[in-house]
């Protein structure tokens, strides 16, 4: 199963930082993850679904250029790892 | 030991001067305009201030008589078809200027040589006074560019230049978040010298990748030009071979986030820096307001509390709000809620300044 992993902010808000859930691609996987955890939808997804602009997501290290649609697979056994940036001070 | 300080505000450029053993505002500029930052620059005693107008865009001005009259400069341009390709899955948007975020001038030698470090990650240069600016290729070009991004912005952006004091040909800068980029050849061409810092906040496997590092602050000795410093968003690093490679160090206290650092200009191994609690939260650590100082190049901290308040203080220190003279023992710090201290003994005492002041983004002795 793909893990998801969050930052230390974004842990706060899930009440942890690490959840091993079920998908094939990274939509698939955040949707898994929201099913368990849904108030984080709105701190990751904008109103129409797209990944935040604030918000980055990396599988195996790679940036998730697709915000919009967020197909990129993720393998069984991939990391997603989840970052928010912090603007201003 | 310097008489003067330049007060960069949220709503105007403050002058102090040091009178009778007292600090007190002798002119103000640009009030109700945002400054980010400025500096005093003394091959020709002139002033540069650069302001963020929001809607009308990023301003530099420079005064000739210390701030009576002002002139407005040229600020950097990005040529047309630039983009701003970053490593977090933003898509690219044109490339503009969004603010300028460090200015230095170059040496004697080089009379009207300007740098300028920018938000979206662009280096300048001008060679007379501001008054034109060119971008530099050399380092704009490299491909590893797409992979910078913002740290607290939009982008990427250049907030540390450090000029070396052997050759104006040799130059670093520190990028939010790019690493530490060097030249030796003027600007021509550039290298990746982060080597060494470490990002906890990135997957495990981009944690130690140099580009993707998010430097706060980078200061060089001016003494001892082979030894940095440097505030990373994942703590205190430092470097005593011209920042070819950065060692981390985790004896700061009481916390080792933070924005700001400063390097005493004679000895490489006294620096002062401003922790507060990491990342989310950005405040100061228990609501006590402390600078940190090592005198054995990070081996041990001191917290500096004298004169600092101790109790229900929110005060932030940006970046570029704590300086030292060129004595050593003057340093100044201001924050984001507008509070101004000065030491005139290495940080061992404050005196807070007697004014309230709008959020403080930089302060710089003149």
């Amino acid at each position: 199963m793909p893990t998801i992993t969050l930052t230390s902010h974004l842990s706060a808000q899930a009440g942890g930082g690490t959840f091993e859930v079920s998908g094939a691609n990274v939509r698939e996987a955040l949707e898994a993850l929201f099913a368990i955890k849904p108030a984080l939808r709105s701190y990751l997804l904008d109103d129409h679904g797209a990944l935040r602009h604030h918000v980055a997501a990396f599988v195996n290290g790679k940036v998730v250029r697709d915000k919009a649609s967020l197909s990129d697979p993720v393998e069984p056994g991939g990391e997603l790892f989840v970052l928010q940036a912090l603007s201003g001070g | 030991m310097a008489e003067a300080l330049l007060v960069s505000t949220r709503k105007g450029l403050f002058q102090l001067v040091r009178a009778a053993g007292a600090w007190s505002i002798e002119r103000t500029s640009f009030l109700g305009q945002n400054v980010t930052l400025a500096l005093a620059d003394g091959r020709d005693d002139s002033l540069y201030a650069a302001l963020n107008l929001g809607h009308f865009g990023v301003k530099l001005h420079r005064s000739a008589d210390n701030g009576a009259t002002w002139d407005e400069r040229a600020v950097p341009v990005y040529p047309a078809g630039e983009e701003i390709r970053t490593g977090d899955g933003k898509p690219p948007s044109p490339a503009s200027l969004k603010m300028l975020w460090a200015l230095e001038a170059g040496p004697v030698s080089q009379p009207g040589r300007l740098w300028a470090g920018t938000l979206p990650g662009g280096l300048f240069s001008s060679d007379d006074a501001g008054q034109s600016w060119q971008l530099v290729r050399g380092l704009w070009d490299r491909a590893e560019r797409a992979n910078w991004f913002g740290g607290g912005y939009d982008t990427p952006g250049i907030h540390s230049i450090c000029i070396d004091p052997r050759s104006p040909a040799i130059v670093r800068v520190a990028i939010s978040t790019g690493g530490v980029w060097a030249t030796f050849d003027g600007g021509a061409t550039w290298e990746q010298t982060a080597h060494g810092m470490r990002a906890a906040y990135l997957p495990p496997e981009l944690a130690h990748e140099p580009n993707s590092q998010d430097v706060h602050r980078m200061v060089q000795c001016p003494a001892a030009p082979d030894h940095f410093w440097a505030q990373h968003h994942n703590g205190v690093f430092r470097s005593t071979d011209a920042a070819r490679s950065w060692q981390e160090v985790p004896n700061v206290t009481p916390s080792v986030f933070g924005f700001a650092v400063a390097v005493h200009p004679h000895d490489p191994h006294t620096t002062w820096f401003v922790p507060a609690v990491k990342d989310e939260c950005r405040v100061p650590v228990g609501g006590r307001l402390v600078v940190a100082r090592t005198c054995d190049g990070g081996e041990t901290f001191h917290e500096l509390t004298n004169g600092l308040p101790q109790e229900t203080s929110y005060d932030l220190v940006y970046r570029h709000a704590l300086d030292v003279d060129s004595s050593g023992e003057r340093l100044a710090v201001g924050s984001t809620t507008g509070g101004l201290w000065i030491s005139e003994n290495g940080g061992e005492s404050w005196d807070m300044a007697a004014a309230r002041l709008p959020p403080i983004h930089a302060v710089r002795f003149a």
